[in-house]
């Protein structure tokens, strides 16, 4: 809860400061401010919290939390960076973002679906501004408007099974709605069943699982880079951290049969993100739908959420968070440099840029999941929950996904190490390399030494 | 002091002119062209919930219901401002508010 409020309190400082012209001391605030919320955070595990059965602060939320907060941090060291020549606007960019960690807050730890509702329009409403923000770039406008309008829509489909789940419980408390089902055993109500499958779309909506997925490719590639690097990272974690919880709290109990149409999402998400991967020049556009087949991997965990895999979601969204951020760090200085998206921006860096070319190799293995990094362990646990809960043709996909990921994965590896250099020079600052060796370190020791955060849960 | 409130309507009629409501706000998002129509369909769409909010609350005689659309009345409210605001933004560069001119991303 604190976490929240002083989160919230940065945005509102980020807004004073434009109007105080204190926009220098922006940057310096917020970096030391969200390592101080970091730290706060902390003191709420073991702690088990609930505040007037709207949210509920339990070891899950804080865990989730600091990793959000964690690749915040991250993003607004690049983002210091990626404004530098804005300046007049850092404070509207910084504000929006400030929020948008409140909303992923919000999904952690809502205890009510008011709650739930509310943090997923937070953190949505502000992403929808943030992909639209370079106003006089026509991709940018359309990346917006997309994103804005399928969100809205899923927005609806989410507001429309809460109507109905409500009708049939009578309540909006994630508690009372799991025992719904077990108190009224024989005669459930249609009524619950489709609220259920509505909210399940939606939720599949938020996390990109096919085939609820066209809208990521084309707003990842439309908006801004930094953006996208936030996208694909929070929004990723967010929205599986609330379908997890909402999952395992509510919808466990109630029937086999969504285990069914979760399996089927899950094996579609995984063909659909490797194979149209495949054929993708745009960097951004390849990412996407690299996200789209992560979401199929995590869609195993959520189908295996009997067993209470919390550790192995935890640790699989930071170990593609931190790949993923590594690569965007090395990604914004080509693009830059480049001026141009596509993955041969990056032809002949090993010359050019030996360790920079390295660290991208580095980034690229650890999303493959390829070892020692934490993509391949985070992969391994996930396919052992599988296996252990009976999905054993979800896994047999996964598995065989994951071999199809490697191919597109190296493509960008060959056009660095492989293709003659081109002539533009590329320059990286302190701030991009401070955010690439924290995120490789981090990937190799959790991938060498994953115990610390397989033991917390 | 507790007032009965007597329920003309079975409670199933809202529900159905709730779903019918929502249904052509589904199909006006997916059909339409004009980017404004699609933003009153999505607007449809939420405001069909709330009648149906609105009506469970009142027939289960339970209160947060009602609460619980003033969110989304809020939520509504600041959805539409942004969403216009991107709609200027395009209309500014595009001169036109048909979603059809919103095709430079494809593979």
């Amino acid at each position: 809860m604190n976490t929240l409020i002083f989160t919230s309190l940065l945005g509102f400082f980020c807004m004073v400061a434009e109007i105080l012209n204190l926009r220098k001391l922006i940057g310096p605030v917020l970096v030391l401010g969200l390592a101080l919320i970091f730290g706060l955070n902390q003191q709420d595990w073991n702690m088990n919290q609930t505040f007037y059965g709207m949210l509920q602060v339990d070891n899950f939320s804080v865990a989730f939390g600091s990793l959000a907060i964690f690749i915040t941090l991250l993003v607004f060291i690049l983002s210091s960076e990626y404004y530098a020549d804005q300046e007049h606007h850092i404070s509207d960019y910084m504000t929006i973002l400030c929020f948008v960690l409140v909303g992923a807050l919000m999904m952690f730890s809502f205890s009510n679906l008011t709650m739930l509702f509310l943090g997923i329009e937070t953190l949505s409403i502000a992403l929808y501004i943030m992909a639209g923000s370079k106003r006089f770039d026509k991709r940018s406008n359309e990346a917006g408007f997309k994103y804005f309008l399928m969100g809205a829509f899923a927005s609806g489909f989410l507001l429309f099974g809460i109507a109905l789940v409500f009708g049939s419980t009578g309540s909006f408390d994630i508690q009372k709605i799991a025992e719904y089902p077990i108190l009224n055993s024989q005669n459930i109500s249609p009524l619950y069943y489709t609220g259920i499958v509505l909210i399940i779309f939606a939720m599949l909506f938020k996390v990109s699982a096919a085939p609820f997925h066209f809208w990521a490719p084309d707003v990842y590639e439309g908006a801004p880079v930094l953006i996208t690097a936030y996208m694909s990272t929070l929004v990723k974690v967010a929205a599986f951290a609330a379908f997890y919880k909402l999952v395992s709290a509510v919808f466990v109990y109630s029937t086999p049969h969504f285990e069914f149409v979760l399996n089927i999402a899950a094996i579609l998400t995984l063909a659909v993100g490797n194979l149209m991967a495949l054929s993708q020049t745009n960097f951004k556009r390849l990412l996407a739908y690299s996200g789209i087949s992560h979401a199929g991997y995590l869609m195993l965990i959520i189908l295996s959420s009997k067993s209470q895999p919390v550790a192995a979601l935890l640790y699989y969204l930071l170990g593609y968070s931190v790949s993923t951020i590594a690569a965007f760090a090395v990604a914004m200085p080509v693009f830059k440099a480049a001026n141009s998206e596509n993955i041969d921006a990056f032809n002949g860096l090993g010359t050019k840029k030996p360790v920079l070319a390295a660290a991208l190799s580095i980034a690229m293995l650890g999303l493959a999941g390829i070892p020692p990094f934490m993509g391949f362990f985070g992969k391994y646990f996930i396919f052992t929950e599988a296996l252990q809960n009976g999905f054993f043709i979800t896994t047999i996909v996964a598995i065989v996904g994951s071999m199809i990921g490697i191919y597109y994965y190296f493509k960008v590896i060959l056009a660095m190490y492989g293709q003659p250099a081109n002539e533009v020079k590329v320059e990286t600052t302190f701030n991009y390399n401070l955010v690439l060796w924290v995120c490789l370190a981090i990937s190799l020791a959790l991938g060498l030494y994953p115990a610390p955060i397989v033991n917390l849960f | 002091m507790e007032q009965v409130i007597q329920h003309s309507n079975p409670q199933s009629w809202y529900l159905v002119l709730s779903t019918i409501l929502f249904s052509i706000g589904v199909m006006g998002v997916l059909f339409r062209r004009n980017a404004i129509i699609i933003l009153m369909c999505i607007e449809l769409m939420l405001n069909s919930v709330n009648i149906l909010l609105v009506s469970f609350s009142a027939y289960a005689g339970n209160s947060e219901g009602q609460v619980f659309v003033f969110f989304i009345m809020v939520v509504a409210a600041a959805e539409v401002a942004v969403g216009l605001a991107l709609l200027v933004s395009i209309f500014r560069n595009t001169a036109s508010t048909d979603i059809n001119v919103l095709s430079k991303l494809k593979w």
